[in-house]
């Protein structure tokens, strides 16, 4: 089963990178607001109409 | 801000053409899987020829459906809502266009190829790898297109959804590479690196994330753009939206070995997929609840809107899906449902109602939007819904019952402890019904696609499109202001997606090419002493078995139940497959376990296998298999069997040199004992040379090793 070593390294190394990103994105301040990111989201093709 | 306003234009050419190749292929996709359903109870339905036979038009309809249409849905839906959640144009048409022409151009080659017999067997990975490694160039192509819009964008915040589409290229790249790491053997013909129980648990834990990294979170992420714009609302819970997120990927990965319960996978590997499993209940149901609320309020739009009720449906059936996961994660339900069409019904719950429905949902919305028109007809979309609702029902609960008969057959002992259906054939027989009514369902639901496209293209026809659309947005401040400037891993910080892209690059490359062989090759399975490689005429058999796809309907392991040990002979041990590059131990039995057919308790005589395999009803009146009268014609490739046996030899096969350079010997010699025994036993034709004879050597080798140990 030699194979589990592996897979346990692959996914730990895929998870540690996820956990950077997550890391990253926390310090990063992208969790700070968790409201208007979502409002923000619906508003951009009101823009570009009023553009034209 | 407006003085520093910036105006750029979105790619919208790229969104329709990818949203054009979704419909495509969908179309394509389902008409092979409604192909697949009438097949598997009309085998002559395979028009009589190889190409068209189910084990190979079953993988063309898994592979169609998971990478041509879901896939180019996903591009659809990313290429148009990544640029809009970061207010930039995708860093390079070029790239987008690679992207484009090289996914359409892998579809083609994978469609030809799998009908041609070029497979490696492993389900969902079956393309051999000159086309895997195509898929892995486009793939970076995809992720260095999207991870430099991402640098490039004019909004600092990643919205949710954008952290769905990382975790999906990331995985997406670790799981394809690691489970498609073989030795090639010619130009469309490989051996996997690993073999029997190691490449078992590799292919599942590939198998696994593929549903969760390729149908459940690019399609989460599309869910939290379209879902929201289509409801004009924010998302019920952004927080619950970033928590559930991280709370999936961290999950995901680990509950694989779900799918190999009772086999030879080692216990606590089982039981730790399971654990994770259970676990992932959570996390999916926040997805799904977080969905549906967003509707809050809006609920009667969805009287009205065919969008609306395309993403009601899709989240819920995502939500029973990811509810029924873990329910038949469960080793007592396991049981029951593995091998049964049970899965098969559950993972068209999936594919139907989560990735079927939200891509339609998605492409209504998106059309219009792109074509500056309304949607041609709100009542065919209707329409459209309806049938396919229905059509999921029809579906899916004749699969159920199909599930539930057979197994309950299958375990059914008479009051003399004798099994009560002992021919497996009178365990198909009797689902024939609900596999005919299954097709029905499949057809309604095609019918509703049909709708669809009909709908689209007259949309299409009255809008006008406009392949560039115009944006405004303040510039990002170049650097972002933090206290953390002197802190070690500052670069990694700032950097974070090239770090992420490099060190996955570098870490799997390799790690992978260098470790991965040298640590398999002496491998610690314990090994049975009786178990020996397989002769070249068996070998050759072998890769005949898996070119046709033998392994779709036929297992090749036995669990450890009193009614299987009972039908089949001693469950199925992890050193009896330590030579098998790759394992094919199924996940579905459509006819019986291959696993002893060899042996005393199931062996047949040669002109049995012979007759069988030309004509299967001749042996087993009402059988479901199709014919495969061109096995008696077709000749073995015995030039190619040298290269083989050395390729096993390096991948740790213990071939002596001696026997690799007698190889082509040894096989004619064999070949011509078995024709000698055909004729004795009156089947004139038979033919030393043809493919005919090394699969019956190879059918009449499986489980006798064991057999030889316990003499």
């Amino acid at each position: 089963m030699s194979v589990l070593f592996i897979l346990i390294i692959i996914s730990i190394v895929v998870a540690a990178s996820f956990l950077g990103a997550f890391i990253w994105s926390v310090k990063n301040g992208q969790y700070e607001d968790d409201y208007t990111p979502s409002v923000r989201m619906l508003f951009d093709d009101e823009l570009t109409k009023k553009e034209k | 801000m407006s003085e520093n306003l910036e105006k750029f234009y979105y790619d919208n050419k790229i969104v329709k053409m990818f949203a054009y190749a979704t419909i495509l292929w969908g179309v394509v996709g389902m008409l092979v899987g409604l192909l697949v359903a009438f097949q598997i109870y009309l085998p002559a339905a395979n028009f009589n020829l190889e190409f068209t036979t189910f084990g190979r038009t079953r993988p063309l309809h898994t592979n169609a459906v998971i990478f041509a249409f879901v896939g180019n849905g996903i591009f659809t839906g990313v290429y148009y809502s990544l640029q809009r959640l970061l207010k930039t144009r995708m860093w390079s048409d070029k790239l987008s266009m690679i992207n484009f022409w090289g996914w359409q151009s892998i579809i083609v080659v994978a469609a030809v190829t799998l009908l041609m017999g070029f497979t490696t067997s492993k389900e969902y990975a079956e393309l051999e790898w000159p086309v895997d490694i195509a898929i892995t160039i486009i793939w970076v192509v995809f992720g260095w297109n999207m991870f430099a819009t991402i640098l490039k964008r004019r909004e600092r915040h990643l919205y949710v959804a954008i952290w769905f589409y990382i975790a999906t290229f990331v995985t997406v790249a670790v799981l394809h590479i690691v489970n498609s790491l073989a030795f090639p053997v010619s130009f469309m013909k490989s051996y996997p690196v690993y073999a029997g129980v190691q490449d078992a648990l590799v292919q599942w834990w590939y198998g696994h994330n593929a549903v969760a990294f390729f149908l459940t979170t690019p399609y989460l992420g599309l869910m939290y753009y379209f879902v929201p714009k289509a409801v004009k609302r924010p998302v019920y819970s952004y927080r619950l939206s970033i928590i559930h997120f991280w709370a999936l990927i961290f999950l995901y990965i680990w509950a694989g070995p779900h799918h190999l319960l009772y086999t030879s996978l080692p216990g606590w590997v089982q039981t730790l997929g399971v654990v994770f499993s259970i676990m992932l209940i959570a996390p999916s149901w926040g997805g799904m609840i977080n969905g549906l609320l967003t509707m809050r309020g809006a609920w009667d739009r969805v009287r009205d809107s065919a969008v609306l009720k395309f993403f009601v449906v899709a989240i819920t059936a995502y939500g029973m899906s990811t509810f029924e996961g873990p329910l038949l994660s469960l080793k007592s339900v396991n049981a029951i449902s593995h091998f049964t069409d049970w899965t098969i019904a559950h993972v068209h719950i999936g594919a139907l109602g989560w990735n079927g429905f939200l891509t339609f949902g998605m492409i209504y919305w998106l059309i219009p939007r792109m074509f500056k028109t309304e949607l041609h007809s709100q009542k065919l979309a209707n329409a459209h819904f309806w049938i396919g609702t229905i059509g999921i029902l029809f579906y899916a609960l004749p699969l159920y019952w199909a599930g539930f008969t057979q197994y309950l057959m299958w375990q059914e002992f008479t009051a003399d402890g004798f099994l009560a259906y002992p021919n497996f054939l009178e365990t198909v027989t009797q689902i024939k019904p609900m596999y005919a009514m299954r097709s029905v369902g499949g057809t309604l639901y095609f019918t509703g696609v049909l709708l669809f496209v009909f709908n689209i293209w007259k949309t299409v026809k009255a809008g006008t499109f406009e392949a560039n659309e115009a944006a405004e947005a303040p510039a990002l401040t170049s650097s972002y202001e933090g206290s953390l400037s002197d802190h070690w891993h500052r670069v990694i910080e700032r950097k974070p997606i090239r770090m992420l892209i490099f060190a996955l690059v570098v870490i799997l490359i390799g790690g992978a090419v260098e470790m991965v062989p040298t640590f398999l090759v002496k491998s610690n399975i314990p090994t049975i002493e009786a178990v020996k490689p397989y002769t070249p005429l068996e070998l050759q058999g072998r890769d005949i078995y898996i070119k046709e796809g033998c392994n779709n309907c036929h297992s090749q392991m036995i669990r450890p139940f009193r009614h299987e040990v009972e039908r089949y002979g001693e469950y199925t041990k992890s050193g009896e497959t330590v030579y098998n590059h790759p394992h094919l131990w199924g996940s579905k039995r459509t006819g019986p376990d291959l696993a002893r057919e060899g042996s005393k308790k199931l062996r047949k005589s040669h002109s049995w296998h012979f007759n069988h395999m030309y004509d299967p009803t001749s042996m087993s009146p009402g059988s479901v298999m199709p014919r495969y009268p061109w096995l008696l014609s077709k000749t073995i490739d015995n030039g190619s069997t040298t290269t083989k046996m050395a390729v096993m030899q390096k991948l740790g096969v213990p071939y002596t040199d001696e026997e690799i350079k007698s190889g082509k010997a040894d096989l004619e010699v064999q070949a011509e004992k078995i024709a000698a025994e055909l004729q004795e036993q009156g089947v004139k034709e038979a033919d030393a040379s043809k493919e005919i004879i090394a699969l019956i050597a190879y059918l009449q080798r499986l489980g006798t090793d064991i057999e030889k140990s316990a003499k």
